[in-house]
């Protein structure tokens, strides 16, 4: 794992970055990963943003967990996101650890392991990171950028801190402050990981409890008609009830299974940080409670796309988005895809939701070389 | 392009902000969009059609104009066009106002309940008129509010509501509505088309 480590492109930053937390970084790494070619003119590339346990391997097979990309379905040759004809830039976000500084980076001032001392980033500080790259490639001003989850408010607040950096805006399944049930939820899956001895404060990453934080938040990605129909009260082993607690139920072994693989990927810390960040974002208060003051004289192109399943980031709060955009008299498209896989629908083959993308992405880039 | 919307785009003036209510596949958008490079927005209640306007890139939102229109500020569109669709509400009185608090002036077509092929249907016929405009039974209609080109005039008078202009549609043929032939015209039109303020 670790000579593949450093072979992932990094840009080391040798500015100095305020935080929002007041704490002042400088010469530190932004890892990210490209696809596709830069045209000459250097007007057809796209942001991708990646959400909580994503990082900049969006397609391809992951040089590091040997698994595919996480937004394989949309990025690639030939795709919704067509990378012969679009030139696809992922970053890992600040907090993450796929090279990114972030908990699992040393602390110059210790030589150890950050952990916990890594200072609280929220999703404002991971935008200005990447936008250090993006002036970094050469790039004025990109033909998209798109995410989904968290990396819709990264989406979001790229929009609100650089207005006119993009043509198009794509916020997907995502909300512009983070809900009360959203932030219980992440606390939920921070307590479990603070509860597992492992887990020494933050000296290390903690197996047990970091398998049961994904366990809890993948629930959360699903719909309760997706769970019915894929597994409903289905038996592991066909046959009866074992009367004991091991995983009776094919849910449960499912479960089980996307905790345990989760924990060889990811970093326990990093799941820290990067929950809070989410349960920081309220972009309507950076705004003074007016959110349409985000996007006042921004003259992006808005698609925000919600899921008819999603609880997690239900179409309602992606309205809201739609209806600050309305209120200052954005350019703004709203579609809800129908779709029974929850939350997660943004990462699946859901043909709909690939052909709005795709075709928003298209016409824009077919506009600007009218 | 249907005449309905050859009508209502000679209408709108060039480079000017429109809103098109019940924008169905976007065609009348895409037309003001590209010919009179009108700044145009739409919202439409149908997923699919919604989506198939945003693959065109246009700007259209999912939504339903009974209780989406709210969010848009007062005076923000120069037009708001909502084409055949205010017989479908359940409160079209409240939509229109909503219409005309969204733009400087709104484009309104009805399909004309006082046309002689209605009337006639239900005086020889005794059912609720099927025609070529009008196609469902009384069971599946989406109409809910029906009313003539004389009763959407009479509602403007009534609401102080200002009619800079309206005009009429017979078998492709437009000519105008004046306060003399405003009897004949109920009577031989299949729709209406008015500007209004």
């Amino acid at each position: 794992m670790n000579t593949e480590m450093k072979n992932i492109k990094k840009l080391i930053v040798n500015q100095s970055l305020e935080l929002d937390c007041g704490k002042i970084i400088k010469n530190f790494p932004v890892a990210y990963e490209t696809y596709g070619t830069l045209n000459k003119d250097k007007d057809n590339a796209i942001l991708a943003c990646h959400a909580l346990t994503g990082d900049q391997f969006c397609t391809n097979i992951n040089p590091i967990t040997k698994r595919e990309g996480w937004w394989t379905f949309a990025v690639g040759p030939g795709k919704a996101i067509d990378t012969n004809k679009y030139f696809v830039i992922c970053v890992n976000v600040l907090g993450g650890c796929m090279g990114s500084y972030g908990p699992r980076e040393i602390n110059p001032e210790t030589n150890k392991l950050f952990g916990t001392t890594f200072p609280v980033i929220t999703i404002r500080d991971m935008v200005r990171a990447q936008k250090y790259l993006i002036d970094h490639l050469g790039i004025k001003k990109l033909l998209s950028i798109v995410g989904g989850s968290m990396g819709g408010m990264q989406v979001l607040q790229f929009a609100a801190l650089y207005p006119n950096l993009a043509h198009s805006v794509i916020p997907i399944a995502c909300s512009a402050s983070h809900s009360a049930q959203n932030i219980a939820l992440n606390e939920l899956g921070r307590q479990a990981i603070m509860a597992d001895p492992n887990w020494k404060k933050g000296d290390s990453s903690p197996d047990k409890g970091l398998a049961v934080a994904r366990m809890a938040a993948h629930i959360t990605y699903l719909s309760k008609k997706g769970l019915e129909e894929k597994f409903g009260r289905k038996l592991q082993d066909k046959g009866s009830l074992k009367f004991s607690f091991d995983a009776d139920f094919q849910i449960e072994s499912y479960l089980r299974y996307q905790g345990a693989t989760f924990v060889d990927r990811f970093d326990a810390n990093s799941y820290l940080y990067i929950t809070r960040a989410m349960d920081y974002f309220d972009l309507q208060k950076q705004f003074k409670g007016n959110l349409s003051l985000a996007f006042k004289d921004n003259k992006s192109k808005f698609c925000v796309i919600s899921f008819s399943s999603d609880w997690l980031y239900p179409t309602i709060e992606n309205k809201e988005i739609v209806i600050a955009l309305n209120a200052c008299g954005a350019n703004v498209a709203f579609v809800e895809i129908n779709s029974d896989k929850g939350h997660d629908s943004f990462l699946l083959d859901v043909p709909e939701f690939l052909r709005t993308i795709s075709e928003f992405i298209n016409s824009t880039y077919n506009e600007i070389k009218k | 392009m249907k005449k309905e919307f050859e009508v209502i785009s000679k209408i709108i003036k060039n480079k000017k902000r429109v809103l098109d209510v019940g924008c169905g596949d976007g065609t009348l958008m895409e037309y003001l969009k590209n010919s009179q490079q009108n700044d145009v927005r739409g919202l439409e209640p149908q997923k699919n059609l919604a989506q198939k306007c945003i693959s065109k890139g246009l700007s259209v939102i999912e939504g339903d104009a009974e209780k989406d229109l709210i969010q848009f500020p007062k005076k923000s569109f120069d037009y708001v066009v909502l084409s055949q669709t205010l017989q479908a509400f359940f409160d079209p009185e409240k939509v229109l106002d909503q219409l005309l608090r969204i733009g400087k002036q709104t484009i309104v077509s009805i399909p004309n309940f006082g046309f002689w092929k209605v009337r006639l249907h239900l005086l020889f016929k005794g059912t609720m008129p099927v025609t070529k405009n009008l196609p469902n039974e009384w069971y599946n209609t989406p109409n809910l509010h029906m009313c003539t080109i004389k009763d959407f005039v009479n509602f403007c008078n009534k609401k102080n509501i200002k009619i800079d202009k309206s005009m009429c549609l017979t078998n492709e043929k437009i000519s105008e509505i004046t306060k003399k032939n405003m009897g004949y015209k109920n009577v031989f039109s299949q729709l209406g088309i008015f500007l209004i303020e």
